[in-house]
C-alpha cells in the first residue's frame, strides 16, 4: 500500500467512523467522543508549532482559555454560536502574533518558560479582570433548549469538524513551503536563516495557526458546557496533555497527534474509571515511562523497526 | 508606608532566593528545567509539619533532617530516572519532570489532603519596631535562615571539591570527565543538593506560610522568575533575583493590589526573557 492510498483510506475510514458514531452513540459516548475530538484538535494544533517547528510551547492552555472567553463573552451578548467560535479562533490568533513577536525570539528552555508565563498571565487576568470576565465566578453561557442527546450530537459534530479541520490544516502545512520552512527551523534555525529563510515569519504563522485552532476548540468547549471559569479553561493540563499525545504518537508527523490522542485518551479514561484517587499518579508514571522508553513516539518506533 | 513595603519585599526576597537557588543549579548544571521543584518545596513543608506535629520539633530544628530526606529523594530520582535523559531534547526532560511532579503531587494529596495546614507553635516571636517599621521576627528569622542556606550553597560550590566538580561538569561535561570527574555521580550530587535546598526552603516557609499541595505552582513560578531575573545558574544571581522579585511583588501589590502582583511579576519575566535573557546582572555566572 502506498503512502497516498493509506492516507486516503484512513481519512475515509475516520470520517465514516465519525458519522456512524454520530448516529449510533448515546449521549454519554458522544460527550466522550467530543472530548476526544477536542484533544485531537488541540494536539494537532500544538504539533504545528511544537512538533513541526520544534518550539516547546506550553501556551496551548493560554489560547484555549482565551478562545473560550472570547467566544463565551460575545455569545453572552447574543452572537450566534458559529460566529462566536470564529471569533474565539480569531482573538487567540491575533494575540499569538503579538506575543509571538516577543517570545518567538527565544529558543529551547527559555521559550518553554516564556510560554508557561503567558498562560499564567492570561489566567490571572481572567481571574482579576472581574468587570469583563466575571472573575473567579466565571461566565454563564446561554443554554440550548434541545434534548440532551441532540446537544451531545451537536457539540460532538462541532468538535469533530474542528478536529478534521485541524488535521487537514496540519497536513496542508506539512506539505507546503511553510512546513518545509518549519522543518528547517527545527533542524537548525541559524543555518536556515543564513540560507535566506525568513524564520521569524514562518514561526509567527505557525504560532498563530496553532493558536487559532486551540482557541476554536476552547470556544466550542465553552458553548458545550455552558459555564467556564479561569481555573477550568486555563488549566495547565490543557497545555500539557496535547504535548504528551503528540509525543506519544510522534511529534512532527500529521498522523502522530491523532493516534497519540486516541491512545492517550483511551488510557486516561480507563485509569479514571478504575483508579480515581491515584489517577494523576498513574498518569505521571505513564508520562515518565513514555519519555524514557518511547521518546520519539509510536509512529517512529514502528518505522524504525521496519527499516532496521 | 513605602519603607514598610520595601522591608516586606526584602523579607520575601530572602525566601524566594532560597526557593530558586536549587532550581537554578539544576537548570545550569544538568540543563534540565525541573518542574518538580515546587513540589519538593511543599514536600519539605509537610515533613517539617509532621516533625512538629508528631515529634514536637521546631521547624528550624527539623530543618537538617528535612533537607537530608528530600535530598535523598532527589538523589534517587536523578540516579534512577533523570541521569538517563541528560542531554535529551528539551521536551523530553520537561515531560519527565512533569510526570514526576504529577506522581509526587498525587502522593502528597493522598497523604495530606488539599486543605491548608499551619505549624501552630505555642508562642511566636512577635514583632519589634525598628526605625518606625514593623519587623515580624518570625519572618525575619525565616528570611535570614533562607539566605544563610543559600550562601552555604555558594560556599560549597565555590570552595569544596564537590562544588568544583559540579561547576566543571557544568562548564564542559566531556572535559570534566577527562579530568577524572565522575560526571554521573556529580549530577546526582547536584540534584540532591538542589532538592535538599528545596526541602529546607519548604521547612522555613512552613514557619510563615500555610502549607498545601496547591502551593507548589506558586513556588515553581517564583523559581522561574527569580532564575530569569538573576541570570541562569548562578547562586549570587538567585539571591539578587530573589530580592528583586520580592521587592517588585511587594511594590506591585502596594500599587495595583495584591491580587495583581503575580501578573506584574510574570509580565516582567516575559519582557526580561525577550530582551535580556542573561538576567539583570549581566554575565552567565558559574557559582
Amino acid at each position: 500500500m502506498t503512502g497516498r492510498t493509506a492516507m486516503v483510506g484512513s481519512w475515509v475510514a475516520a470520517i465514516a467512523l465519525t458519522v456512524a458514531f454520530f448516529f449510533g452513540a448515546d449521549a454519554y459516548a458522544l460527550r466522550l467522543g467530543m472530548l476526544l475530538a477536542m484533544y485531537i484538535a488541540l494536539s494537532s494544533a500544538w504539533n504545528i508549532i511544537g512538533g513541526m517547528a520544534g518550539y516547546p510551547s506550553f501556551a496551548s492552555s493560554a489560547f484555549f482559555g482565551l478562545g473560550a472567553y472570547a467566544g463565551a463573552l460575545v455569545q453572552q451578548k447574543g452572537t450566534p454560536m458559529p460566529l462566536a467560535w470564529c471569533f474565539g479562533a480569531l482573538v487567540p490568533a491575533l494575540v499569538a502574533l503579538v506575543i509571538g513577536w516577543v517570545v518567538l525570539r527565544l529558543r529551547g528552555h527559555y521559550f518553554a518558560i516564556a510560554s508557561f508565563a503567558v498562560a499564567i498571565v492570561l489566567r490571572e487576568l481572567a481571574t482579576n479582570w472581574t468587570s469583563l470576565t466575571g472573575g473567579g465566578m466565571g461566565v454563564n453561557l446561554p443554554v440550548l433548549s434541545i434534548s440532551v442527546l441532540a446537544q451531545a450530537r451537536f457539540f460532538f459534530a462541532a468538535q469533530a469538524t474542528l478536529a478534521v479541520i485541524a488535521v487537514a490544516v496540519s497536513a496542508l502545512v506539512a506539505y507546503s513551503r511553510l512546513g518545509f520552512a518549519l522543518a528547517c527551523i527545527r533542524q537548525n534555525e541559524t543555518a536556515a536563516g543564513m540560507l535566506g529563510l525568513d524564520a521569524r515569519r514562518a514561526k509567527a504563522a505557525a504560532f498563530a495557526l496553532s493558536a487559532a485552532l486551540a482557541g476554536a476548540a476552547g470556544a466550542i468547549y465553552a458553548s458545550s458546557i455552558f459555564y467556564i471559569d479561569p481555573g477550568d479553561v486555563f488549566d495547565v493540563l490543557i497545555a500539557v496533555k496535547p504535548i504528551l499525545m503528540a509525543m506519544l504518537g510522534g511529534a512532527g508527523t500529521v498522523a502522530g497527534p491523532v493516534i497519540g490522542a486516541a491512545v492517550f485518551f483511551a488510557f486516561e479514561q480507563t485509569v479514571w474509571a478504575h483508579f480515581l484517587s491515584i489517577h494523576s499518579g498513574v498518569l505521571g508514571m505513564l508520562v515518565v515511562a513514555l519519555a524514557l522508553f518511547l521518546p520519539r513516539g509510536l509512529l517512529q518506533w514502528k518505522y524504525a523497526k521496519k527499516t532496521a | 508606608v513605602l519603607g514598610q513595603v520595601l522591608l516586606n519585599g526584602l523579607l520575601l526576597g530572602g525566601l524566594y532566593a532560597c526557593v530558586a537557588a536549587g532550581f537554578s543549579l539544576v537548570w545550569g548544571v544538568l540543563n534540565v528545567i525541573n518542574l518538580l521543584h515546587g513540589t519538593l518545596v511543599v514536600l519539605g513543608s509537610y515533613l517539617a509539619w509532621m516533625a512538629f506535629q508528631f515529634l514536637g520539633w521546631h521547624p528550624l530544628v527539623a530543618l537538617p533532617a528535612v533537607a537530608l530526606l528530600v535530598g535523598l529523594l532527589g538523589a534517587a530520582l536523578q540516579a534512577g530516572v533523570l541521569n538517563r535523559v541528560v542531554g535529551s531534547p528539551v521536551l523530553v526532560t520537561l515531560v519527565i519532570t512533569f510526570g514526576l511532579d504529577l506522581l509526587t503531587r498525587n502522593a502528597l494529596l493522598l497523604g495530606f489532603g488539599a486543605d491548608y495546614r499551619t505549624i501552630r507553635r505555642a508562642s511566636t516571636w512577635g514583632t519589634t519596631q525598628i526605625a518606625g517599621l514593623n519587623l515580624p521576627l518570625d519572618r525575619a528569622v525565616a528570611a535570614s535562615v533562607a539566605l544563610a542556606m543559600t550562601a552555604l550553597l555558594y560556599l560549597l560550590l565555590r570552595h569544596s571539591w564537590l562544588g568544583r566538580a559540579i561547576i566543571a561538569a557544568r562548564m564542559d561535561r566531556d572535559a570534566a570527565a577527562l579530568m577524572g570527574v565522575r560526571v554521573q555521580r556529580t549530577f546526582i550530587a547536584a540534584f540532591a543538593l538542589s532538592a535538599g535546598l528545596a526541602g529546607a526552603a519548604g521547612a522555613v516557609l512552613g514557619l510563615v506560610f500555610p502549607i498545601s499541595p496547591l502551593q507548589s505552582d506558586a513556588y515553581l513560578g517564583i523559581a522561574f522568575t527569580v532564575c530569569v531575573l538573576g541570570g541562569l545558574g548562578s547562586v549570587v544571581g538567585a539571591i539578587a533575583g530573589g530580592v528583586v522579585l520580592g521587592l517588585v511583588e511587594s511594590l506591585a501589590g502596594f500599587a495595583f493590589g495584591a491580587e495583581n502582583a503575580t501578573i506584574v511579576s510574570f509580565v516582567l519575566l516575559i519582557v526580561l526573557l525577550a530582551f535580556r535573557p542573561e538576567g539583570l546582572f549581566g554575565r552567565r555566572g558559574y557559582a
